[in-house]
């Protein structure tokens, strides 16, 4: 683990992120946006639920061979000229993304969208190597500009509104007139886009996620609505792909299977803008492509989750449906989670990769509505492996003490039911007389966390149990 | 209402499955589903019984969970159908009961058993009845809330609306997102009090916007988180469990509704 984690204090980003009026401004365009989009997509394909079924068991079936799969990827791309290099935790990968770099003589580096590159922030490392890392992906650029972790996995700077980018860029772009007019989108994509351009031409490197390596033919695949994965990855003369490797896939077959609900359930299009399939270094008769290229291949954790429960977790194909439909993200938004991956797949995943003693909130924080698992395009059930991590929790004495309590004496009334009934009787009649003025509680002890937002209403009084059973004397009498 | 199909020569006995909450907070919501049943053709029996586990479950005791699920076996072992006035207690049922004894066979079985034949109220009513009536009279506009688990677990979602369609009186509105959690999740709500309270806060919302006077859901968890952010918002809409309207059975104030101060408000 590498990356600065706030999740231990997940209650207080929470609380934070609610009473932060720009975010949750922002956050209503998650609301809208993406939710109506994706399901018009799944609407319009017939074959869209089979299709989540084989995107299931191309993942699974890959996970259960990844060792053979790993080998038959490395040969090949080792035959098409390129390299790969294995790295099995954040320090390795960043010591082998260095040396690459130094072996370019590398002053600045492009870099496309890729979560694992936060993961094992590679910027900082860089930049304390003196080598300049530039975000192209024009949501990763705004939030380099602000110092920030992306807060959705595939729109990073979706916590934002547009009058706060134009600050940010009115702040660092002091090569522009400053009365110059930012007062539309279009226009802070034009001068990103100026900016940028000058970038692409003079990096050395360029580094870029994956979002599938083909193990038939040692190919790196990324998605992207932009162009500058491309541009990235085309121009310079190395090109470092960084890959989990959980990315594999076994065929091209098998790519264009998850192509087709990958973005679908991510942003509702049919595909990407871009679907860019690199192969090995620039061969002779090449139109362009990299002099050299190189694939990074980290594991961090994954492969412990191997032959567990979570392994589940690692068919994750990072779509971002899970956080686009989850209430808890809503109203949160990404950066409370704490760390790189929010919202349910985070909630899952933050814990087997920084362990579930800083991420226990996570896993927690959900009403496990059921939402994430219904969109999920590779069927992970979200809720289960989150319920499993609360075991985890529980086994390991991690749950708060309040918790262990109540629920013990709950379960030691539940498991008599004779005492059960009597200690319910007179509870809920002392309630229900309490309530009866009102029907309803504005304050009750031990129900504070309950009564802050809403108020409890009253119980009838008589159990259902007692009057059953009253009645049903009564009828047999 | 119909009545059963004729080839079944008996009653079926139905196990009624009260939930915790129904039998602690609002019995009358339990009443409610014996008069369904009963009109329905079975007979109703609710035998002596406490939790399902779920709170447990959701908690990560699993020891607890499993010695409350094989109590809950052994108490409706012996009916047809076992059936609840909620998707979520059904649900933990149906859905969680055989994973909890993934490793006895003996126990896994029994506990598949139960699942198969446990439903949530209105789905019992009219996929295993065949229902698609009921005798009752409701006046005025009602929205309707489709809870988490009786929605994704048990695909609970036509089945009250086509009941409700058959209430005298009675239009349905739909609101915005009604399909969306209410935030409330068990001990998630005391818990995570303030991320529960803008979820539940945004469906006030929709509530409020539907302009209908009645909130109704098949799960009393969600229907008092509900109910409490209502009435703490000032916002005057009765909230009510589905089963109470389609039984007829209104005459109780409302939930968080005061028995003395607002003596039969729902029926002009």
């Amino acid at each position: 683990m590498t990356v600065h984690t706030t999740s231990p204090q997940f209650k207080q980003n929470a609380a934070r992120a609610l009473h932060d009026s720009q975010l949750q401004k922002a956050l209503g365009n998650v609301k809208q946006g993406f939710i109506d989009k994706r399901q018009a997509a799944a609407d319009k394909l017939p074959e869209f639920e089979a299709l989540r079924d084989s995107a299931r068991d191309i993942k699974n079936h890959t996970l259960e061979h990844l060792d053979l799969y790993l080998e038959a990827y490395e040969q090949k791309v080792t035959a098409s000229g390129g390299h790969v290099h294995f790295a099995r935790n954040a320090d390795e990968a960043r010591r082998i993304i260095l040396d690459i770099c130094r072996d370019a003589g590398a002053k600045t580096v492009t870099k496309g969208k890729s979560m694992i590159s936060e993961e094992i922030e590679i910027n900082r490392h860089l930049e304390a190597n003196g080598i300049k890392p530039v975000e192209t992906d024009l949501g990763e650029y705004i939030i380099q500009l602000r110092n920030e972790l992306p807060s959705h996995i595939i729109a990073p700077a979706v916590h934002l509104n547009a009058t706060q980018v134009e600050q940010d860029f009115r702040r660092v772009h002091k090569q522009f007139d400053a009365k110059r007019d930012l007062s539309e989108p279009v226009q802070l994509l034009t001068e990103a886009r100026a900016v940028l351009r000058e970038r692409f031409l003079a990096a050395d490197v360029g580094i870029t996620g994956a979002n599938f390596l083909v193990a038939e033919t040692g190919t790196s695949i990324i998605v992207t609505n932009e162009g500058n994965g491309d541009l990235t990855q085309i121009l310079p003369k190395t090109h470092i792909v960084l890959a989990s490797i959980e990315k594999l896939v076994p065929t091209l077959e098998d790519v264009s299977q998850l192509l087709r609900v990958l973005a679908r359930s991510a942003t509702g299009q049919e595909m990407s803008v871009y679907t860019t399939f690199s192969t090995g270094p620039r061969r002779a008769g090449d139109a362009d492509g990299p002099e050299n290229y190189h694939v990074v291949l980290i594991d961090n954790g994954r492969s412990s989750m191997l032959g567990t429960s979570f392994e589940e977790m690692l068919r994750c194909i990072r779509c971002g449906a899970c956080m686009n439909h989850c209430p808890v993200y809503h109203a949160v938004g990404g950066h409370a989670y704490g760390w790189v991956y929010p919202g349910p797949m985070g909630a899952v995943l933050t814990p087997s990769l920084i362990g579930v003693d800083k991420a226990g909130h996570l896993p927690n924080a959900s009403t496990f509505c059921g939402r994430c698992e219904s969109v999920c395009p590779v069927r992970i059930p979200l809720p289960k492996l989150m319920r499993h991590w609360r075991e985890r929790e529980f086994e390991r004495h991690l749950a708060p003490a309040s918790v262990r309590s109540g629920l013990g004496l709950w379960g030691f009334f539940a498991r008599r039911p004779s005492l059960y009934r009597f200690a319910t009787r007179a509870a809920m009649a002392t309630l229900g007389f309490a309530g009866r003025q009102r029907g309803r509680f504005s304050w009750l002890p031990l129900a504070k966390g309950w009564t802050k937002h809403r108020d409890f209403p009253a119980p009838q009084g008589e159990t259902f149990q007692a009057r059953w059973q009253r009645e049903r004397n009564r009828r047999t009498a | 209402m119909s009545a059963l199909p004729s080839s079944r020569p008996e009653k079926p006995r139905v196990g009624l499955f009260v939930t915790c909450l129904v039998d602690l907070m609002r019995p009358s919501v339990g009443f409610a589903a014996v008069k369904l049943l009963e009109d329905a053709g079975c007979l109703v029996e609710a035998p002596v019984q406490t939790c399902c586990g779920q709170p447990a479950y959701n908690s990560g005791d699993r020891g607890t969970t499993r010695d409350l699920a094989m109590r809950m076996i052994e108490t409706f072992h012996g009916f047809d159908y076992v059936v609840a006035p909620s998707g979520s207690c059904a649900g933990m049922i149906r859905k969680h009961y055989p994973e909890l004894f993934e490793e006895d066979p003996n126990w896994r079985a029994k506990a598949s058993a139960l699942a198969a034949k446990t439903y949530e109220l209105t789905s019992f009513l009219v996929d295993v009845l065949g229902i698609a009536e009921v005798d009752a009279t409701y006046h005025g506009a009602v929205t309707y809330h489709d809870s988490c688990s009786g929605l994704r677990e048990m695909g609970v979602k036509a089945q009250p609306r086509l009941l409700l369609s058959s209430v005298k009186g009675l239009s349905l509105v739909e609101m915005k997102d009604s399909d969306v959690c209410c935030g409330f999740g068990g001990t998630f709500a005391v818990k995570y009090s303030d991320i529960s309270g803008a979820i539940v806060d945004a469906k006030a919302k929709n509530v409020a916007d539907s302009h209908a006077p009645t909130l109704l859901a098949g799960d009393l968890g969600c229907l008092m988180n509900m109910a409490g952010k209502l009435s703490r918002d000032g916002i005057p809409v009765k909230v009510r469990h589905v089963a109470e309207v389609l039984a007829g059975m209104t005459d109780e104030p409302a939930i968080g509704l005061a028995k003395e101060a607002a003596p039969r408000q729902d029926q002009p």
